[in-house]
């Protein structure tokens, strides 16, 4: 009997990469798309297949390293979320142009609701601008399976091809049969064409005129034509012989189809209505659309999230989707929603609505996170400031009011910068300013707009929010573990010397821990900032392990002693407003607060919140 | 035979653990398995919800990932409302929030520090009589399996764990016997 094992999609992903014979993969973490780049690493090192696998700064450099593999002949992929896309923009435009020789998945994974992510977009949308084909998978072990001949496909055409997984197909587990990985890379061979991988302007016309060609003959390969699903079923129940004769039908592509499917069979009607999976949603076949346009009477398109199937069906008159306002024009088509669709689209009544679901628990740093007590420290020295913060686990300072603006990866120092040439320039020069990044963000796409900062002339603290790890996607390492993807000893990049070297004058490191210490920091920052001789912008490095490593490490070991609350407790709740550490429970006002033993972490930033000093470190024998 | 589990708890809880022994439960019974599961920004102690989907695999195997979508009769990773037939709130704010998702008739198990009705049982207690409260999950999990209205026996869980490695397994298996226990003697 085969094996089979529940795979996560993002893992499924990774294991049709390695079935297919993939030589390099690239990916920066992104939710919902950062397992693929672990689960290759881990199957790497475990089943020795010829892989360079990598963690690179940014999706940008991501896409432009695997890109060379593929002009070198070899299978290559880069992995990224849809916000990532938008980063690696340029590289991929071009590489439209350039086309391939070994095959190039990018994959880029859409999320739909959206969970974890600044937008909705739609890669699909994106592929369509940039001409490139993109394939829709409906569940997990679908996205495994169209690898190998997505490959085929790049390569047939010699054109990048984006796979784009949604986030219930990504975060979805599904059993599969495990298979083989290759195990024998072919060599690079890159062949010079420099009217090719060089083109200058005058080429590039001439590369678009063979890319458009390229997009015609994709749109009509018979392997990724919009399939009927239950063209059986149909067959017996209806006597129906592969001619559309069906006044309505449904089209469908990614997860939405899958909803669909479902919900038919559960209503018996999957002998009744016909139901088309389109694979590749762009290039769209014409035929196919002049053929459903011309046969049936109503046309219901479901799909995520934006109406790119739907804007190639011209005629407006029979199809139903966005654009008609049959289907919401935004957030996750969850399968309630697709109920309700579906349920006006064939005149059934609605389903019984259940009451709609509470606002849940709003998501908080985890407690005794570094950047917590780092954030307390920011508004205590800079209490009335602009704080322009980023992209990570540390977007939850929202929660302590210490996050004002979070646009994209990056932007939190560029921003800073415009904030303050803004009140600058308006002759407000008391207005702080303060710009708050992680680590791993920073060496992303921090540093350009430090650079920035600096030869602007700008006057503002950056504090570097440095775990050690990109911890909001899973704990991957970052430039400054001296360590490579595959734990091999690398030269580190440290914060330190990169803010220097930015032409930062004033750079320091703290622990956030040491609340008293941290706070000298930043007021040392704050002067040098105001310093009209010798100061400009300046670094703080807020340097404190993410606990989440830390647990995994020192297998959960707690710090070593506790913060108790004495009865000088008044239950004013400031601790809780305005540090919100999970391990503190507030019972009301003139109530005394506890601490939660089993969430505690034991780092004691808490003992120097309280104004009234009735927090304080249990003595020895306490525990 | 198919089963439609929710597994709604706070993020760090262990709904991920809990969702990924039932499945593979699952496969170990030779049930086809669909998950879906929150990443990200909800689990950083927010409320976390898992969808699990057993049902029985057609004679010829999936593979083709067409036929999956014809032939399987479950095919979303997502539980509609008012379709999941069972409810595992690891912490009670968990069926305010996740309660919809249960059919008329549904079961809801429930973590409660004062249990009320049935189904309820506090397995922080529980769980801190064994060793830690971090077991919390397993004595739930284990209370809902020997009640007997889960696809899957008590023998079948443990024998999942009993494949894990590390530390953390005797502490669940034991967990698991005492919300078991908690089950039998009501």
């Amino acid at each position: 009997m085969v094996d089979r094992k529940i795979l996560l999609g993002n893992e499924a992903i990774a294991h049709g990469l390695l079935e297919a014979g993939c030589t390099m993969a690239t990916s920066y973490p992104g939710t919902p798309a950062s397992e693929i780049m672990t689960t290759l690493l881990h199957l790497k090192k475990n089943h020795g297949v010829p892989c360079h696998a990598e963690w690179s700064v940014n999706e940008k450099v991501a896409v432009e390293t695997a890109l060379a593999n593929s002009y070198a002949g070899r299978r290559s992929a880069a992995a990224m979320k849809q916000v990532g896309l938008n980063v690696a923009a340029d590289p991929v435009m071009s590489a439209a142009y350039t086309g391939v020789k070994g095959g190039f998945l990018l994959i880029v994974a859409d999320d739909p609701g959206p969970h974890s992510s600044q937008t909705e977009q739609d890669t699909r949308q994106f592929a369509m601008f940039a001409k490139l084909p993109v394939l829709d998978p409906a569940f997990p072990a679908q996205a495994r399976d169209w690898i190998t001949p997505a490959y085929e496909l790049s390569e047939h055409y010699e054109i990048p091809v984006i796979l784009r997984p949604t986030t219930r197909v990504c975060h979805a587990r599904q059993d599969m049969e495990l298979r083989s990985f290759f195990k024998e890379a072919p060599q690079p061979v890159f062949e010079k064409d420099p009217a090719r991988w060089a083109a200058t302007p005058k080429f590039r016309y001439l590369l678009h005129k063979k890319l458009n060609e390229k997009l015609r003959k994709i749109s009509q390969d018979f392997r990724w034509q919009p399939r009927l699903l239950n063209a059986a079923t149909l067959d017996v129940a209806t006597g129906f012989r592969g001619e559309s004769t069906f006044d309505k039908i449904i089209v469908a592509s990614g997860t939405a189809c899958a909803h669909a499917a479902e919900i038919l069979k559960g209503w018996n009607l999957w002998d009744q209505l016909p139901l088309f999976q389109v694979p590749m949603p762009y290039p769209l076949s014409e035929d196919f659309c002049l053929e459903i346009l011309k046969t049936a009477k109503e046309i219901l398109i479901l799909e995520e999230s934006q109406p790119v199937i739907e804007r190639q069906l011209r005629d407006r008159e029979k199809v139903r989707g966005r654009l008609s306002g049959h289907v919401p024009e935004e957030g996750e088509l969850l399968p309630e929603i697709v109920e309700n669709i579906l349920s006006r689209f064939v005149n059934r009544s609605s389903p019984q609505t259940s009451s709609p679901p509470v606002s849940g628990r709003r998501p908080t740093l985890c407690a005794g996170c570094g950047h917590r007590a780092a954030f307390f420290a920011i508004r205590k020295v800079f209490p009335k400031g602009i704080y322009a913060s980023d992209i990570g686990c540390y977007t939850l300072g929202l929660n302590l009011g210490a996050v004002d603006t979070v646009l994209c990866m990056g932007a939190s120092i560029s921003q800073a910068a415009g904030f303050y040439q803004a009140y600058r320039e308006a002759g407000q020069n008391t207005r702080h300013v303060v710009a708050t990044i992680g680590d791993s963000t920073f060496y992303h796409a921090g540093i350009p707009a430090l650079i920035n900062a600096v030869s602007q002339g700008c006057r503002f603290p950056v504090v570097i929010l440095d775990n050690g790890t990109t911890a909001m996607t899973g704990h991957q390492p970052t430039p400054a573990a001296g360590m490579n993807s595959e734990g091999k000893k690398v030269p580190p990049v440290t914060l330190e010397s990169l803010a220097t070297a930015c032409g930062v004058k004033y750079v320091s490191v703290g622990d956030p821990y040491d609340v008293p210490g941290f706070v000298e920091r930043l007021k040392e920052a704050k002067t040098h900032c105001e310093d009209a001789e010798n100061g400009g912008m300046a670094v703080v490095i807020a340097r404190r392990p993410c606990l989440m490593d830390y647990a995994r490490r020192e297998s959960r070991k707690p710090l070593g002693h506790r913060p108790v609350v004495t009865d000088k407790c008044e239950g004013c709740g400031f601790c809780i407003k305005y540090f919100e550490c999970p391990a503190l429970i507030f019972h009301g006002e003139k109530e005394s607060v506890s601490i939660d033993e089993n969430v505690c972490a034991g780092c004691g930033v808490c003992v120097h919140v309280c104004p009234h000093e009735a927090i304080v470190w249990a003595s020895a024998e306490a525990f | 035979m198919q089963q439609q589990i929710a597994v709604s708890g706070l993020g760090g809880q262990g709904v991920l653990f809990v969702t990924k022994i039932l499945a593979e439960a699952a496969l170990l019974k030779h049930f086809s398995v669909l998950v879906s599961e929150t990443h990200g920004m909800a689990q950083r102690g927010g409320n976390v919800i898992s969808h699990l989907k057993v049902f029985s695999r057609k004679p010829s195997p999936a593979s083709s990932s067409t036929d999956f979508l014809a032939s399987s009769p479950l095919t979303s990773p997502l539980i509609r409302p008012g379709c999941a037939d069972i409810l595992l709130a690891l912490h009670e704010e968990g069926v305010a929030a996740h309660g919809y998702l249960l059919r008329p008739g549904g079961i809801l198990f429930c973590h409660r520090f004062d249990p009320k009705a049935p189904g309820e049982i506090d397995a922080v207690r529980l769980a801190k009589n064994i060793g830690h409260a971090v077991a919390a999950n397993m004595v739930l999990l284990g209370y809902a399996v020997a009640s007997g209205n889960l696809f899957c026996t008590l023998d079948d869980v443990k024998a999942v764990l009993n494949q894990l490695e590390g530390k953390r397994v005797e502490l669940s298996l034991k967990a698991l016997e005492a919300g078991a226990q908690a089950a039998l003697t009501g």
